[in-house]
């Protein structure tokens, strides 16, 4: 099983905002650069712990945070 | 030394914003949204966190609809030639300062009213219902006046440009962190400041409030470059901020912005009206006793900005200016204040005016000093 996740997103901005919302819930995120086995818009991206995934994309859906994709980290 | 040049720039600045400044310098040298280590992301995160700042200071829709631009006038000119196209209707007032009037006389094929404004610089807001017709694109509204500090009402227009079907774009490069601002209550669609005036930032920053009602795919870009995302693309992102936030952003001057927002509300925007009313009204009081001194503008000191102007008979403006300056320590401004216009519906054109402009740090005995000097300067 995966240890971490990642959520990527279009803008540093978009990154930024989930980085704040994450910790401001009180979860242990980081915001790391992007894995390069991804494709993504934006070069940072947000890791958090897997089996937190559904609370995190809870918490930027209704912050009105604009997430590209979430996927595990091998 | 009494500094009456807040409409100008503002001095002195809060410890707190050199202090971000250097902090910036020193901690967080990295390219804000261009790298993924650790320089650059702290550097991404005081950015952001002055984005955040901005848009619950003016209640701006979302912090990603707050553009960072150099100052005002920039902002002005991304919102012009972005929305304005051949055959657009546009109105304005009497009132405007050229950051407004140069843009939109240099646009070609746009159909241009100016709405009169009374003696006082005051909006005839019927006059702004007759001239703002049904299929009027944008309006281009001054907030308060940098000549004489008339503040225009912007809600009453807000709603006239929204029965026509009209964006309102308000130029707050004076009232930003002096007036309270609510972009969302007072029908605002796209709000331009700047940073180094009432929000106490350094110059060079300044930003756009793009409103929730605005569309910005129909705003073109006004440059267009590398944004740190979407890097595969040779086309400008749609995204928000990025589309209008192209080159590297000055990073520090935005870790200063920030900070001189956050002193703004802590101090609280009331607290600062009220003072600044304070100031005003004893500058006007004071002028208006002088013999052969007329004061140019509102004569009620709720009625503007604490920006006063003044012409004195048969004494040039500029003489007045170097004697504050060099016999009494009074720092002002005088002459045009970049504002013909203004100056014309004022009856100040071509001579201008001496502009006595306190800010939130100059005290009620400062502008008693002042008034003093300016009776001495006129009997000298």
């Amino acid at each position: 099983m995966s240890k971490y996740g990642v959520a990527l997103f279009h803008t540093t901005s978009a990154a930024l905002r989930a980085e704040k919302v994450a910790q401001h819930a009180g979860l242990t995120v980081k915001l790391i650069p992007t894995p390069r086995e991804f494709s993504s818009d934006c070069g940072i991206a947000l890791r958090f712990d897997w089996v937190a995934a559904a609370r995190v994309q809870e918490l930027l859906a209704a912050a009105g945070v604009d997430v590209d994709q979430m996927r595990a980290l091998e | 030394m009494i500094y009456l040049d807040h409409a100008a720039t503002s001095w002195p600045k809060p410890p707190e914003v050199m202090q971000a400044m250097a902090d910036f310098l020193a901690r967080a040298g990295g390219n804000p949204g261009r790298s993924g280590h650790r320089l650059s992301i702290e550097a991404g995160r005081i950015v952001y966190d002055a984005r955040e700042a901005v848009a619950e200071l003016f209640n701006a829709p979302d912090p990603l609809r707050v553009i960072f631009t150099l100052n005002a006038t920039h902002a002005i000119n991304i919102a012009l030639a972005g929305l304005l196209r051949p055959g657009d209707r546009v109105v304005t007032s009497g009132m405007e300062h050229n950051a407004v009037m140069r843009p939109l006389r240099g646009i070609e094929g746009i159909d241009l009213a100016v709405i009169s404004c009374r003696r006082d610089g005051a909006l005839d807001l019927a006059e702004a219902a007759r001239l703002i017709t049904p299929g009027t694109r944008l309006v281009v509204l001054n907030h308060a006046s940098n000549v004489c500090g008339t503040i225009q009402p912007v809600a009453e227009v807000a709603a006239i440009a929204h029965r026509a079907g009209a964006l309102l774009l308000v130029d707050a490069a004076q009232t930003a962190g002096v007036l309270p601002i609510d972009v969302q209550r007072m029908g605002i669609d796209l709000l331009a400041f700047t940073g180094h005036k009432g929000l106490l930032g350094p110059p060079g920053t300044g930003g756009l409030i793009l409103g929730a009602g605005v569309d910005a795919g129909q705003i073109a870009p006004f440059m267009r470059g590398g944004t740190g995302s979407r890097s595969e693309s040779e086309e400008q992102p749609e995204d928000l901020p990025d589309k209008f936030e192209a080159g590297t952003p000055n990073g520090v001057g935005i870790a200063g912005l920030g900070a001189g927002v956050r002193w703004v509300r802590a101090r609280g925007m009331d607290a600062i009206r009220t003072h600044e009313v304070a100031l005003a009204h004893t500058l006007i009081a004071g002028l208006a006793e002088i013999p052969g001194l007329k004061v140019h503008g509102p004569s009620d000191a709720e009625l503007c900005t604490a920006t006063v102007s003044f012409t004195a008979a048969g004494r040039r403006v500029s003489e007045i200016g170097w004697r504050l300056d060099e016999e009494h320590d009074v720092l002002c401004r005088v002459g045009l204040h970049c504002a013909p216009a203004a100056h014309r519906t004022l009856g100040t054109f071509p001579e201008g005016t001496v502009r006595l402009a306190p800010g939130v740090f100059t005290t009620l005995d400062d502008v008693q000093a002042a008034v003093r000097a300016v009776a001495e300067a006129l009997a000298a």
